[in-house]
C-alpha cells in the first residue's frame, strides 16, 4: 500500500531533489518571511523558472512545495519582530508572537514557532500519508451551507477574543467585513463601492491591506513620537536566544490539537491557513488561557497559530492530490504546474505516476526536517534583526513590499491604496482598535458572505438549507455552545453551589 | 561583532528578493518584446502569456526571451485601459485575453472604451466549454437534462466558477436558451473558481456544472463525472473522443473559449502585421504544437482582421444576450 512512499523516498533523496528541496526551503522561507511577495507569487514567478530549466515534473513539483512550505515558516518572521504578518497564515502569530518579542523573549519566540511548524506540518504530512483519499471523501461533502457555517462556527470562536473592549472588537470585525465587499460581487457580477474605478474591480488585495494596516500604520506612530526623546526608540531588550526543551513540552498539546484542527480545516477546499490559524488560536485560548494572559505574549498563544499554519498549508495538499482540486490559493499555482507537465492529479497519480505523487510527500516530510533544522540554530541569528533601529526597519519592509506590490500589478493605484488603507489602521489604533479582528472581518466576511449567498441560490431563498445537513447542524450547535457556554456555565456553577 | 552579523545576513536576505524582482522589473523595460498578463501571476491570463513567450523562445522565433508583466484589476480592465490611454503604439507589447474579455466588454465593464479599441491580434489555441454532471446523476445525455430541466428549471442547479454575466455563466444561458428556457429561470450558483464548483458538483451540492474540458482531464479518467455535452463544433480527440457535442445532440450552443492577444490603438500597420505573421507561422509549428497540446488546449488558426472581425462579432452577440436577459440595457 505505501510503496508510493518508499519509492518516494528512493526520487526525493537523490542528490538533485535534496538540493532542490533546500534551495526550496530557503527561497520559501525568504518569501514568507518578506510581506508582499507570499507564497502564491513565488511559486507562481518560480513555476516557469523551474519549467524553462527542464526540471522533471517531480522535481519541480518538489522545489515548489518546499518553497510553499518553507513560506509557511518565514511568515511568522515578521510577525513575531514586527507585528506585521508576512503572509495570510502568520496574522494570529502577531497576537503573541510580537508582545514576546518586545519582553525580549524573540529568540525563544522564534525557536518555538520553528518548533510549533515542524510538529503542525508533520501532523498534518501524516495524516496526507494515511487517509488522503478518505478525506478528500469528506471533503467534498462541504458545500455552501456547510462552509456558511463553518465561518458562523469561526465568527463565533472569535468571541473570545473580544477582551477588555468588546464593543471596539465587533466595530474591527465589522468594518473588516466592510472592506471586504469592495469589488465585484461575486455572485452578480455587480460592482459594489468601486467609485467607477476599475483598479477596485477586484476588490483590495490581502498584501495591500496588510502592509496598509500594519507596516503603514506603524511608520506614521513611529513618526508621530519621532520627536519626543524618551531615550529609547522602542528597542527590547535582547535576553536569551535558545527556547527551552520546557517551554517546548508545555505546549505539546496546543501543538497537537492546533495541528489537527489546521490540518482538517486545510483540507477543506476554498477555506486556507488564515482560518485554520484564527480557529486554533480561539480554541487555544478559550482551553488553556487560565490566567488571561493570550495576547500579551503567552507561548501557547504562539504555538497555536504557528502549528495550524503549517498543518493547514499541508492538508491543502489532499483536495489537490487526489481529486485535483485547489484547496488554496497556492495550490491552485501547484495545480497549473502539474498541467505544464501534463500530469493530471487524481487518485490515478498514486498509481501511474507514483515518483511524482510519492516523491512530493516524501519531500514534504524532508523538507519539513531542513526547515526545523534551518530555523532552530537560526533563531539567534533572525532575533537580532531587531537590534537594528526599527526606524530603518519598518520603513525598510515598507520599501520593499511597496517594490513587490508594485511589480505584481504594475500600477501605482494599489500603492495609493496602500497609504489610504495605512491612515485608516493609524486612526484605529490611535482609537485603541486591535487591528486582528479588522482583517479576520475582511478575511471570513467574504467566505461568509459568498458561501451564503450561494447555499441561497441552490435552495432557492430556502433558509432551512443552511442547517439541513448533519455537518452544518453540528457546526451550528458548537458555534451557539461557543457562545453561551461562558455565559451559562459560571451560572450553573452558583446554582449548583448555593444549593450545597 | 554579533550585530552585523545579524545585519548582514538580514541585508543579503533583502539584497537577494530586491534583486530578483529588480531584474524582473528591468527587464520589462527594455526595448524587447512584452506580453501584458492582466491578472495576477498564475491565473488563465498568465498561462496564455507563458504559451506565446515560450512558443516564441521554443521556435527562436525572438532571440531574447519575451518578458511577461502582470496587470491585474478590473478582470482586465485596468490593463485594456493602460493599453488605450498609455503605450497606445507600442510596437513590441501584447496583452492575453480570452473570451471572458469579450464578454466583459459587451457587458461594458472595460469602461470608456469598446471592443474596436484595440487591435486583436490572433489566438494560439482554443477550450471549449462543457456540461457535466456527477457520475451518480440520473442523466445520460443532454436530452434527457434538457427535458428534466424543462419540467423542474427549479430543481436543478447550475454551478461554474464565474459571476452571473461571465462567461462560465454565459455557457449555462446559452444550453438553457438552446432548449427554449429563459435564462433567467435557471438557477446558477457562481463559485470562486472552477475548482471549488468541481468540489461542489462531486460532493452532489451543484447538480450541472459548466465547465471546460481542458481542466476535466482527470475526473474523466477517475470516472467521478459524467460529461453530457461539449460545446465545440465536432467531436475533440484524444481522451475526449466519446464526449458527443450539443449540437449532435440537437441542441444548438458552442462555446470556445479562445486564448488570444491584442495590441494598442495606434501601433502601426507594419508592427501589427510582424505580430500576426510571427503568430501564424508560430501555431503552425510542430513544436508549439506540442506546448498547446500539453495546456489542454486546441488549434485555433484565426489571426489579423479575421480574428479581429471575429472578436467583433462576438462581443456583438453577448450584447444581445446580455440585453435579452436583463444584465444589459
Amino acid at each position: 500500500m505505501f510503496d508510493f512512499l518508499i519509492h518516494g523516498f528512493d526520487v526525493a533523496l537523490s542528490p538533485l531533489n535534496l538540493g532542490l528541496a533546500l534551495l526550496g526551503a530557503l527561497l520559501g522561507t525568504l518569501f514568507g518571511a518578506l510581506p508582499g511577495i507570499g507564497p502564491i507569487n513565488g511559486i507562481a514567478i518560480l513555476m516557469p523558472l523551474a519549467y524553462t530549466l527542464g526540471l522533471p515534473a517531480e522535481s519541480a513539483l518538489i522545489l515548489l512545495a518546499a518553497i510553499y512550505t518553507g513560506a509557511e515558516y518565514g511568515g511568522r518572521m515578521s510577525s513575531i519582530l514586527l507585528n506585521v504578518p508576512g503572509d495570510a497564515g502568520a496574522v494570529m502569530t502577531t497576537l503573541d508572537g510580537h508582545p514576546l518579542a518586545k519582553k525580549g523573549l524573540a529568540g525563544p519566540a522564534l525557536g518555538l514557532s520553528a518548533v510549533s511548524s515542524f510538529v503542525g506540518a508533520t501532523i498534518a504530512i501524516i495524516g496526507l500519508t494515511l487517509f488522503a483519499p478518505l478525506l478528500a471523501e469528506v471533503a467534498v461533502m462541504f458545500g455552501p451551507a456547510e462552509f456558511f457555517a463553518l465561518m458562523v462556527f469561526a465568527f463565533a470562536s472569535m468571541s473570545v477574543m473580544m477582551g477588555k473592549d468588546p464593543v471596539k472588537t465587533a466595530i474591527g470585525a465589522v468594518l473588516g467585513i466592510l472592506i471586504g465587499t469592495v469589488g465585484v460581487d461575486s455572485s452578480t457580477g455587480v460592482l459594489r463601492y468601486t467609485f467607477g474605478l476599475p483598479e477596485l474591480y477586484d476588490g483590495i488585495d490581502f498584501v495591500v491591506m496588510i502592509i496598509g494596516l500594519f507596516a503603514i500604520s506603524e511608520i506614521l506612530l513611529m513618526l508621530e513620537h519621532a520627536n519626543r526623546k524618551d531615550g529609547n526608540d522602542g528597542l527590547p531588550p535582547l535576553g536569551r536566544v535558545f527556547v527551552s526543551l520546557k517551554e517546548v513540552l508545555a505546549c505539546k498539546w496546543t501543538m497537537g490539537r492546533s495541528g489537527l484542527i489546521g490540518f482538517i480545516i486545510g483540507i477543506l477546499p476554498g477555506t486556507g491557513a488564515s482560518v485554520g490559524g484564527a480557529v486554533a488560536y480561539t480554541t487555544e485560548k478559550r482551553l488553556s488561557d487560565k490566567d488571561n494572559s493570550f495576547g500579551t505574549g503567552n507561548m501557547r498563544g504562539l504555538a497555536a497559530p504557528e502549528a495550524a499554519n503549517n498543518a493547514s498549508a499541508v492538508g491543502s495538499f489532499v483536495p489537490m492530490l487526489t481529486l485535483g482540486i485547489p484547496g488554496s490559493g497556492t495550490t491552485a499555482v501547484l495545480l497549473g504546474a502539474l498541467m505544464l507537465y501534463n500530469i493530471t492529479p487524481g487518485p490515478m497519480m498514486f498509481s501511474e505516476r507514483p515518483e511524482v505523487a510519492g516523491g512530493l510527500i516524501a519531500s514534504l516530510y524532508i523538507g519539513n526536517i531542513v526547515l526545523l533544522a534551518l530555523n532552530l540554530p537560526l533563531a539567534g541569528v533572525f532575533a537580532r534583526v531587531l537590534t537594528i533601529p526599527r526606524w530603518v526597519l519598518v520603513p525598510g519592509i515598507a520599501i520593499l513590499a511597496f517594490v513587490g506590490v508594485f511589480q505584481l500589478h504594475s500600477n501605482l493605484a494599489a500603492i495609493y491604496l496602500m497609504l489610504i488603507i495605512g491612515v485608516f489602521g493609524y486612526l484605529l489604533r490611535k482609537l485603541g482598535f486591535s487591528l486582528a479582528p479588522v482583517i479576520l472581518g475582511y478575511v471570513l466576511g467574504g467566505l461568509m458572505e459568498q458561501n451564503l449567498r450561494r447555499a441561497l441560490s441552490i435552495s432557492g431563498g430556502d433558509l432551512g438549507i443552511l442547517w439541513q445537513s448533519g455537518i452544518s447542524l453540528g457546526l451550528w450547535i458548537a458555534a451557539l455552545a461557543l457562545l453561551l457556554l461562558p455565559w451559562l456555565l459560571p451560572k450553573l456553577w452558583q446554582a449548583k453551589t448555593s444549593k450545597a | 561583532m554579533k550585530i552585523n552579523k545579524g545585519l548582514s545576513t538580514y541585508a543579503s536576505m533583502l539584497a537577494l528578493t530586491g534583486g530578483l524582482l529588480a531584474a524582473s522589473g528591468v527587464q520589462a523595460q527594455s526595448e524587447d518584446t512584452e506580453c501584458i498578463a492582466p491578472a495576477k501571476p498564475g491565473g488563465g491570463y498568465d498561462l496564455t502569456c507563458r504559451l506565446a513567450a515560450n512558443g516564441l523562445d521554443k521556435t527562436g522565433m525572438i532571440d531574447t526571451p519575451m518578458a511577461v508583466t502582470y496587470m491585474p484589476g478590473g478582470i482586465g480592465a485596468v490593463a485594456y485601459n493602460h493599453v488605450n490611454g498609455v503605450r497606445d503604439d507600442d510596437p513590441n507589447l501584447i496583452v492575453a485575453a480570452s473570451t471572458g474579455a469579450a464578454v466583459n466588454l459587451a457587458l461594458g465593464k472595460f469602461g470608456q472604451y469598446d471592443a474596436d479599441d484595440v487591435r486583436w491580434l490572433g489566438a494560439l489555441g482554443v477550450d471549449y466549454g462543457a456540461i457535466v454532471v456527477n457520475a451518480d446523476a440520473p442523466w445520460q445525455s443532454l436530452d434527457e437534462l434538457m427535458k428534466d430541466l424543462k419540467a423542474n428549471p427549479g430543481d436543478i442547479a447550475f454551478g461554474a466558477g464565474g459571476t452571473v454575466g461571465s462567461q462560465d455563466w454565459m455557457k449555462a444561458a446559452l444550453t438553457a436558451k438552446s432548449a427554449d428556457l429563459s435564462p433567467r429561470k435557471l438557477k446558477y450558483v457562481s463559485f470562486e473558481g472552477g475548482g471549488e464548483a468541481l468540489a461542489a458538483l462531486l460532493g452532489d451540492h451543484i447538480q450541472v456544472f459548466t465547465g471546460d474540458l481542458s481542466e476535466l482531464k482527470s475526473q474523466l479518467e477517475s470516472g467521478k463525472i459524467r460529461v453530457l455535452a461539449s460545446l465545440s463544433e465536432e467531436r475533440m480527440g484524444g481522451p475526449y473522443a466519446d464526449i458527443p457535442t450539443a449540437a449532435e445532440q440537437g441542441y444548438d450552443v458552442q462555446w470556445p473559449i479562445w486564448r488570444g492577444y491584442y495590441m494598442g490603438p495606434n501601433v502601426s500597420d507594419e508592427a501589427y502585421q510582424t505580430w500576426v505573421q510571427r503568430m501564424k507561422e508560430l501555431s503552425e509549428s510542430q513544436k508549439f504544437a506540442e506546448l498547446r497540446k500539453d495546456r489542454g488546449l486546441f488549434p485555433m488558426s484565426r489571426f489579423g482582421p479575421e480574428f479581429n472581425d471575429y472578436v467583433l462579432d462576438q462581443v456583438d452577440q453577448f450584447e444581445s444576450l446580455a440585453k435579452e436577459v436583463g444584465l444589459k440595457q
